[in-house]
């Protein structure tokens, strides 16, 4: 039953390009990027119970990466891996001696590596383009609707994936680890191990869709891919759809972006909006939407 | 004789300035159960973390089947073959029983995507054996508490260990489970494994043992047949503290009255674990009362519930009036100060500071007063004033978490086990400091502890806290011939 509801909404989905305005298919293009940050970020919040205050450190390494090859000439498709390759070992480098830190030091350290990341953007502008944004020459394809279904594919993928491997023998050790890891080294897991694996795959989603993001928007810049605020907010989203679900995230991102949108008009407040709904959810809902909707159906 | 499957030796333990586990040796044989028993505070419980890895020993050694493994991490311990039952568990609660049970069936691989299918007849058949074979596709969030349990029975099971570690196998469990758990013990004999029980008493695991080793301020203090341990002389002194004086006083019929603290049918859930039972006890103006029980009894949930820090059935009065409703900070306002188990201390402030704070809501003429009568109390105090909370000695802040509690000039002062992890010395300044207290003010004080030793000597008048439930009250003389029995 879920499946087929799940395939009516993505066919649903897949036909907007038919009917639909450019415009509404370009904010759904950055939300599902965004539903990719949200459900990497999810993976480590919700199985290895760590908080990534800086997903925005992994995004912006793959988005720079792919970024920089490209102004020199690099195909994009080997753009894109370099970029999600650069995620991974940049995120391993980070979180291999961070995870030995214990309590609410893992967070400050992920927090301060995005801070760093930016400076080091700002300092070497000559390369990056600072704060100006890096202009990208290529992009991923000219027509919106092409640019839509891409980063829908992309999206669903990106979430078969990560769903399935938090639904697998490798996943249940790894929600052991993050709930009880005391417990779960006393059964013999490795904990250190598994939360470095959790990290590497969070990097690699993270790195592929903000390499892929800058070559939709055709600019890199600090304030898109690597600014705290950004990470806040897929933080929200992520937190908004539903902790330990991986959809749910993925259901949030868009969410947020949507509504940020439709709000625009109200100038100055959309933020405030958009930011108390998201304020009263995670007070009055904290499993998030799909999380409350997944414990009424257990109760059921 | 087959040689012993866990040989641990010359095991030691440092906190800071606190020698938790002290030259601490042992060994089980294949097919041996072990009771490791000590009151709270003995540093039982660290020893069995330091077997598993869970803390670094200093010195020592423990050996698996020959090889020494004291050095290795938790998950390379339990891969080598030892196993701990956990007392208190946070299960994977959007997992059924029968998943958390498969948990513990899985090797330690990134790259296995699927269990294989052996596991999941191995895993029914584990919880078939616990008796768990009816709920295995439930939450375990809908459990109650014995079924969760036996869950961690099952992991521990599931990993087939040589050496079984079990913390406090019968904690909140009632009579007829605490049968099907020794059986289930038992098993573990009988498959030639070598099993470790850890609990406060050797009455609780006398039935089950092979052997018992009594510790003491992280010392082993008796070792043998546990009848032969409960007759030891050093083991009743530590339990029931030898010969004791009593200076009980007979103020509680003259004032019969109204008592200032007056419990009725107190019960108190946590979760499914019942804390406590109907329990009824009344402290009267001016008296010394002790609630004498082994750690788990449930004097500390007693004290929050007078409190108001937990939920619970049935009526507290204070005055006459009820405190049902009441916030926790009206309650302390109201003249109960409660000084807890764990102390509490703002470590990285100043005695002076931390006591200042103590006397925030009396005025600063009395605030003055206070301090220098309370120093005078406890000279170390004044001698530490200007020192960090968290650099004082075990005792020095219990003397101040104490001090802190009575700047607050209460009329009744609650002491949660102020003994706990307290060497000898430390008690009979402690002691000195309470006797002085009864003698010089008009205070009130109820006292929890499991030392006998040192909850007797002021008490006015003694309950017993058993299981949840008062099995015993009575004048403080009377208690060694008609509760001390039961209390080993």
């Amino acid at each position: 039953m879920r499946i087929v509801t799940a395939l009516i909404i993505l066919l649903a989905l897949a036909s907007l390009p038919f009917w639909v305005s450019a415009y509404i298919l370009a904010v759904l293009t950055v939300a599902y990027y965004f539903g990719v940050f949200a459900m990497a970020w999810d993976l480590l919040f919700g199985f290895a119970g760590e908080v990534n205050f800086g997903p925005t450190f992994l995004i912006g390494l793959g988005a720079y990466s792919a970024g920089l090859l490209d102004n020199h000439g690099v195909p994009v498709w080997l753009c894109v891996i370099a970029g999600a390759l650069a995620a991974v070992i940049g995120g391993f480098v980070l979180a291999l001696p961070a995870l030995r830190l214990r309590g609410p030091y893992f967070g400050l350290i992920t927090l301060v590596a995005v801070l760093v990341l930016q400076q080091v953007i700002v300092i070497f502008a000559g390369v990056t383009g600072g704060e100006i944004g890096l202009t990208i020459n290529d992009v991923l394809s000219v027509d919106s609707g092409h640019n839509y279904w891409l980063a829908l594919a992309f999206l669903v993928i990106s979430g078969l994936i990560l769903y399935s491997f938090s639904r697998s023998a490798a996943g249940l050790i790894l929600q052991a680890c993050g709930q009880d890891a005391i417990e779960a080294q006393a059964l013999g897991f490795n904990v250190a191990k598994h939360k470095l694996a959790a990290f590497a795959v969070s990097a690699l989603f993270s790195g592929l869709a903000g390499a892929m993001l800058v070559f939709y928007l055709g600019t890199a810049s600090v304030d898109t891919v690597v600014d705290i605020s950004v990470g806040v907010q897929i933080i929200i989203a992520a937190v908004l759809g539903g902790r330990r679900t991986i959809v749910g995230a993925a259901i949030g991102a868009v969410f947020l972006i949507v509504a940020g949108e439709i709000l625009r008009p109200l100038g100055q407040l959309n933020t405030f909006v958009v930011s108390a709904i998201a304020l009263v959810v995670i007070l009055f809902f904290p499993d998030g939407l799909v999380g409350y909707l997944l414990r009424r159906g257990e109760r059921a | 004789m087959t040689p012993p499957l866990l040989e641990v030796s010359g095991l030691t333990k440092r906190f800071g300035g606190l020698v938790a586990v002290k030259n601490l040796g042992f060994s089980i044989a294949a097919g041996e159960i072990l009771g490791l028993i000590g009151p709270n505070g003995s540093g039982k419980s660290t020893a069995m973390k330091l077997i598993m890895g869970i803390e670094r020993a200093n010195i020592g050694s423990v050996r698996l089947a020959g090889r020494e493994i004291v050095s290795w991490p938790t998950h390379r311990i339990a891969r080598a073959g030892i196993g701990l039952v956990f007392q208190h568990s946070r299960p994977l609660h959007r997992q059924t029983v029968l998943e958390n049970i498969k948990l513990a069936l899985l090797p330690d691989s990134l790259f296995q995507l699927a269990a294989e299918r052996s596991v999941d007849a191995k895993a029914r058949a584990i919880g078939e054996r616990v008796g768990l074979g009816a709920v295995l596709d439930r939450h375990p969030t809908t459990l109650p508490f014995a079924d969760l349990r036996r869950m961690e029975l099952a992991k521990a099971i599931a990993r087939d260990p040589e050496v079984v570690l079990v913390d406090e196998p019968f904690a909140g469990l009632t009579l007829a489970e605490v049968e099907s758990f020794s059986a289930l013990i038992r098993s573990f004999r009988e498959e030639g494994k070598a099993v470790l029980l850890v609990d406060h008493n050797v009455k609780g695991v006398a039935a089950l043992v092979d052997r018992v080793l009594a510790m003491y301020l992280g010392e082993r203090i008796a070792e043998g047949q546990a009848d032969a341990v409960m007759r030891d002389e050093t083991v009743r002194r530590v339990y029931l503290g030898g010969a004791i004086e009593t200076h009980a006083r007979a103020i509680a019929p003259e004032k019969s009255g109204v008592p200032l603290l007056k419990v009725t049918d107190l019960s108190v859930f946590y979760g499914k674990a019942q804390a406590l039972e109907r329990v009824a006890l009344e402290v009267h103006e001016r008296e010394f009362v002790s609630v004498v029980g082994l750690n788990g009894a449930g004097k500390t949930t007693l004290f929050n519930a007078i409190s108001g820090l937990v939920p619970y059935a049935g009526a507290i009065e204070w005055r006459g009036g009820a405190l049902a409703g009441k916030t926790p900070a009206a309650i302390a306002r109201g003249g109960i100060a409660q000084c807890p188990e764990t102390r509490e201390l703002f470590g990285d402030m100043s005695v002076q500071e931390n006591l200042d704070l103590g006397g925030q809501h009396q005025p600063p003429a009395e605030r003055a007063a206070r301090l220098i009568w309370l120093y005078d109390l406890f000279p170390i105090l004044k001698s530490r004033s200007k020192q960090l909370a968290r650099t004082l000695s075990g005792g020095e802040q219990q003397m101040l978490a104490i001090a802190r509690a009575l700047m607050m000039n209460p009329s009744l002062l609650i002491l949660d086990e102020p003994t706990l992890g307290l060497a000898p010395v430390i008690l009979e300044q402690l002691s000195k400091a309470l006797e002085r207290l009864r003698e010089t003010t008009s205070i009130t004080v109820l006292l929890g502890e499991q030392n006998v030793t040192f909850a007797l000597p002021h008490a006015d008048r003694v309950y017993v806290l058993e299981h949840a439930r008062i099995i015993w009250q009575g004048p403080p003389d009377r208690f060694a011939a008609e509760a001390g029995a039961g209390y080993l």
